[in-house]
């Protein structure tokens, strides 16, 4: 262990390595985490500096955790995959068997003076673990086959089960998708992705009525006005003034109408992105998301140039990850799919999914500067 | 097939970033298309409506269901009525909004302020409900100041009332509106939540059937003026109403049961024995539930509270009262089927009975003689019972209570039903941490001692004799019918067991029921009539120990004196309806008890041989309301004596 260590510290003094890191994607992260904690200030600071504060100190954490990420050798996170898998589904069953229900949910552990989400841990642990998987079996040139199939939805099936039994739609959702990311690019071969197809559209139904009475009602009000609920309906409305108020230029920081004077619900977490557009305008939106598919393009291409199946893997489902959250996120406040719960990345206020994002970034960059070190 | 060469290179892989490159290309070119659509072309749109806020949430409040009785009559409707709100953001002047308000309304500032207050935490363009139910004149004043008063709005929605009023008050209950606690629990998955102002059933039907009774309230995003006048409405969100709820109770019985206990503090449960439906259920001293509902003073609440006959409480189900000589049925099931004694034995039944030293009397000062099991139903004879319970033991005694439901709740849909009690050895040693005295079983054999029960239970083990031992679940609502029709919920018989009986034993049991009341020396002569055939026991439930016989009830204290029970079914050759009467400090069960039972099954009885169903005439209604108000207060001043 000592010299594991020391082996450690070596290598990050390497100047190869310090060569090698993607300043670019850190850069875009460190903007995109600015503009969030401006945005906090600007949509909760007539009440009270609260979210603010907290997510100043989450924002610190996930400096730490950013920094440990990129250190640490990511052949170490190949290595203990099980155990680290292992270990986010033994929360996940704490957090949905051990903890008190908050509104009606179970999905946080408390640690005293913070407490966080396991169902974020869960996210970089699948991605860790299919990786694993991934890069340790023969993929057919056609693709990956039914039998092959077996073992990744085994990996995938566990967390997903428990994370829509806490019950968190939004989390299940995210994982389903990094999932199928990550095996559609691995490759899976025609005929096994129409049969699935074909199997399961009768399915859909059925699944209708596992869902929650308030997880329907949120569905249905996007898909037919006519049964929406007056709430649900009200917020994406209100979502959808914030941000076409906003026009072209914006009215400037802190000078939004919409968001401090609370039209909006949760306007410091899922609700963040229209704040920023009803002040910042569609020139901020634009630049927002140009971060965005900086980020992402930055990932892939570390994902490109990964030396092992591994890192490319990895790299790849958290370029995914980040993806679908900005893409749920966006979609949902614009009035282009259905309220689910979905954080935007850097900018909603919530320090599991921030310590998770940093991390994720973190790998990244500790994949790329190693590319050339065998 | 390719031989797997643990190859560490991704090389096959690269080639696949394309797509998703690809993808997040096109996914975030729609996104920016979106937002160009509402940051660009919807801008002067959607900037007007946030200019001055100009969206609001006007709630339109679901009408609650109906409930009626079995004919379809109604017991609780709906009627217009006004409330005053207030928009907080709206208001210009606080100070003269509050004094205008308070010339024109019946209200006081502090009440105003208080309100207001309790909505702090909402956003300000959200309406909040000031005074519900104001009177047609103060809603014309308000009316025709109202451009003078920025931000006081009226809505107009479904209020409740109770036509029938005290005879089905405790059935139907009331309403009240939300607390805090509903309000906290409005996160919870799979509820529609609760909003400061809403009216939630608070007793009853109404609080038991809530969910289905409540509908779901709509509203509409609506834009306005400056001064919070409507403009255009948005989008609107039609109210579902809540569901009809009709009960199994005939109205017509109901009110019979109500005028026969008028004066009285007491219960009636009427039921059918084939279906387990409750045909009656009444509680008496009664209250009003259109003035809960309309909203009282504290003042007039605590005094309803306070009252020291529990106006509130449903006696029929919450009432838990010593069966008495009404369980003697069920001690003789027991015996007889435990072959204790035969249906012909005869013992001696003195005037008392000894056991340890302790001497243990009979109602009767002259004792009954040496009579067998029959006769000793039929005079309700105790020193009988308690030589035989003393065999049985009362851990028996026990088994069978239970198997015809006692000391469990009957599960009817109603909150707060109580559970009765039926003492055994092990309850005892458990709660008294004392052995059971074989004694205690002596008291137990005659329904006195620690034994309680429900009349609603009493009802219901009575229905499992007169109709062959089948144990139901008594049962409150007939159907649950969507305010348009298209969706109808019915609610079938409930059976909780068949009690495994030799069907001698149940004959006979009837048999002396019906002797009860038509043998010489029965203790219920007076339910003897031409019309019909009741069969039923009588009962009277110790409240203290009395050193003597009691000739006369109007010597002893009214809170010392016994309860009078009577419980029984009609015609006895196919029985269509169990009646259970309790008359708390009634003196004895067949002098009090018994004649309200027979005015119950006489009313059912006649009129369905009749084929008339009960229609009430409004002034029938009006009739009764006044009647039932004079009766409760009587009931209430009773209690002081």
């Amino acid at each position: 262990m000592k010299n594991l260590l020391k082996n450690m510290t070596l290598q990050l003094f390497d100047r190869r390595l310090l060569a090698q890191i993607d300043w670019a994607i850190i850069i875009t992260m460190a903007i995109l985490a600015v503009i969030g904690l401006m945005t906090i200030y600007s949509a909760t600071y007539t009440r009270n500096l609260y979210y603010y504060d907290r997510h100043t100190l989450w924002m610190i954490i996930a400096t730490i955790v950013f920094i440990m990420a990129v250190i640490v050798d990511y052949s170490l996170l190949e290595r203990f995959s099980y155990q680290i898998y292992g270990l986010s589904i033994l929360l996940l069953a704490a957090v949905l068997f051990l903890s008190p229900a908050v509104a009606g949910t179970h999905r946080w552990i408390s640690l005293g003076f913070i407490s966080f989400q396991p169902s974020e841990f869960a996210k970089l642990a699948l991605i860790i673990m299919l990786a694993k998987h991934l890069s340790g079996v023969a993929i057919p040139k056609k693709g990956l086959d039914l039998k092959g199939l077996v073992k990744p939805v085994l990996i995938l099936i566990f967390p997903f089960i428990l994370i829509a039994r806490e019950p968190d739609l939004g989390t299940a959702l995210t994982l389903f998708l990094i999932f199928t990311s990550m095996i559609l690019v691995t490759k899976v071969s025609r005929r096994t992705i129409t049969g699935i197809l074909l199997a399961f559209s009768p399915l859909l139904p059925l699944g209708w009525s596992f869902l929650k009475e308030y997880q329907k009602a949120r569905i249905l009000s996007f898909f037919q006005p006519s049964s929406d609920t007056l709430g649900s309906g009200y917020h994406l409305l209100q979502s959808k003034i914030a941000i076409g108020s906003g026009g072209f230029t914006g009215k400037g920081y802190m000078k939004g109408t919409q968001g401090s004077l609370s039209f909006l619900p949760e306007h410091h977490t899922d609700f963040i992105f229209p704040i920023l557009a009803e002040e910042w305008g569609f020139i901020g939106s634009l630049v927002l998301i140009s971060l965005f598919f900086l980020l992402i393009q930055r990932g892939l291409n570390t994902a490109r140039n990964s030396k092992d199946r591994f890192g490319f893997l990895v790299a790849l489902g958290i370029s995914a990850m980040l993806f679908w959250h900005v893409t749920i996120n966006l979609a949902m406040v614009c009035g282009l799919m259905p309220v689910v719960g979905m954080p935007l990345p850097f900018l909603s206020y919530g320090g599991s999914f921030l310590v998770t994002a940093f991390a994720g970034i973190g790998i990244i960059v500790n994949i790329g500067m190693r590319r050339f070190i065998f | 097939m390719k031989t797997f060469f643990p190859d560490k290179e991704p090389s096959d892989l690269i080639g696949r970033l394309v797509v998703p490159l690809a993808v997040a290309a096109v996914v975030f070119f729609i996104l920016i298309a979106q937002l160009w659509n509402l940051q660009v072309m919807g801008a002067s749109r959607y900037r007007e409506l946030s200019l001055n806020n100009r969206v609001r949430l006007t709630k339109s409040t679901a009408p609650r269901g109906l409930i009626f009785d079995r004919n379809g009559i109604r017991l609780a409707e709906n009627r217009p009525g006004f409330d005053l709100l207030v928009v907080p953001e709206d208001i210009v002047d606080w100070n003269a909004t509050t004094s205008k308000l308070t010339e024109m309304v019946d209200i006081t500032p502090e009440m105003i302020e208080g309100r207001v207050s309790k909505a702090r935490k909402r956003p300000p363009f959200e309406a909040i409900k000031i005074k519900g139910d104001i009177s047609w004149e103060e809603m014309a004043r308000i009316e025709s100041a109202k451009f003078r008063l920025p931000g006081v709005a009226l809505s107009v929605g479904p209020k409740r009332s109770y036509p029938i009023g005290e005879a089905t008050a405790h059935l139907v209950g009331y309403l009240g509106e939300v607390g805090d606690k509903e309000l906290k629990q409005n996160g919870e998955p799979g509820t529609v939540p609760y909003r400061l102002g809403d009216v939630i059933g608070r007793h009853g039907i109404e609080r038991a059937l809530e969910d289905k009774i409540r509908g779901r309230d709509g509203g509409s995003h609506v834009e306005v003026d400056a001064v919070g006048r409507e403009i255009k409405v948005i989008k609107r969100f039609p109210p579902i109403p809540g569901n009809n709820i009709y009960l199994t109770i005939d109205l017509g019985l109901q009110l019979e049961a109500a005028r026969a206990l008028e004066g009285r503090a007491g219960a009636i449960v009427a039921m059918d024995p084939k279906t387990g439906e409750i045909l009656a259920m009444v509680s008496s001293p009664s209250f009003d539930p259109n003035r809960i509902t309309t909203g009282m003073t504290t003042k007039e609440w605590k005094a309803l509270l306070d009252n020291p006959m529990s106006v509130l409480t449903n006696r029929s189900i919450q009432g838990q009262y010593p069966p008495a000589s009404i369980l003697k049925p069920i001690t003789a099931t027991a015996v007889l089927e435990e072959g204790i004694i035969t249906a012909t034995r005869k013992i001696e039944a003195g005037s008392s009975f000894t056991f340890a030293k302790e001497k243990y009397r009979d109602w009767k000062k002259e004792g009954h003689g040496k009579i067998n099991i029959y006769r000793a139903i039929v005079e309700s004879s105790d020193t009988f019972f308690y030589q035989v319970a003393l065999e049985l033991g009362i851990d028996k005694l026990a088994f069978y209570a239970r198997g015809f439901g006692l000391g469990e709740k009957t599960g009817i849909t109603l909150g707060n039903e109580k559970s009765g009690l039926i003492p055994d050895r092990a309850w005892k040693l458990d709660t008294y941490k004392t052995p059971w005295y074989r004694g205690e079983t002596i008291n137990a054999s005659v329904g006195q001692g620690f034994m309680l029960a429900t009349p609603i239970q009493l009802a219901n083990a009575y229905a499992a004799i007169a109709n062959g031992g089948t144990v139901l679940k008594p049962k409150l609502i007939r159907e649950v019918r969507s305010q348009d029709g298209t969706t109808t919920e019915t609610f079938s018989v409930e059976k909780v067991s068949k009690l495994p009986l030799a069907p001698s034993t149940l004959k006979l049991i009837r048999k002396a029921l019906k002797g009860v009341v038509n043998d010489e020396g029965g203790t219920a002569r007076g339910l003897m009539n031409k019309d019909f055939v009741v069969a039923g026991k009588t009962g009277t439930a110790q409240v203290v120990r009395m050193k003597e016989r009691i000739k006369d009830i109007e010597e002893v204290p009214y809170k010392l004196r016994d309860h009078a029970w009577f419980v029984g079914f009609a015609p006895y050759e196919d029985p269509s309806i169990v009646v259970a009467v309790i008359v708390e400090h009634g003196g004895f069960g067949s002098r009090t008890a018994a004649p309200i039972a027979l005015k119950v099954f006489r009313n059912y009885l006649v009129r369905v041989k009749e084929g008339s169903p009960f229609k009430p005439t409004p002034p029938e209604l009006k009739e009764r309301d006044r009647v039932t108000v004079t009766g409760a207060s009587a009931v209430a001043t009773g209690g002081e004596v």
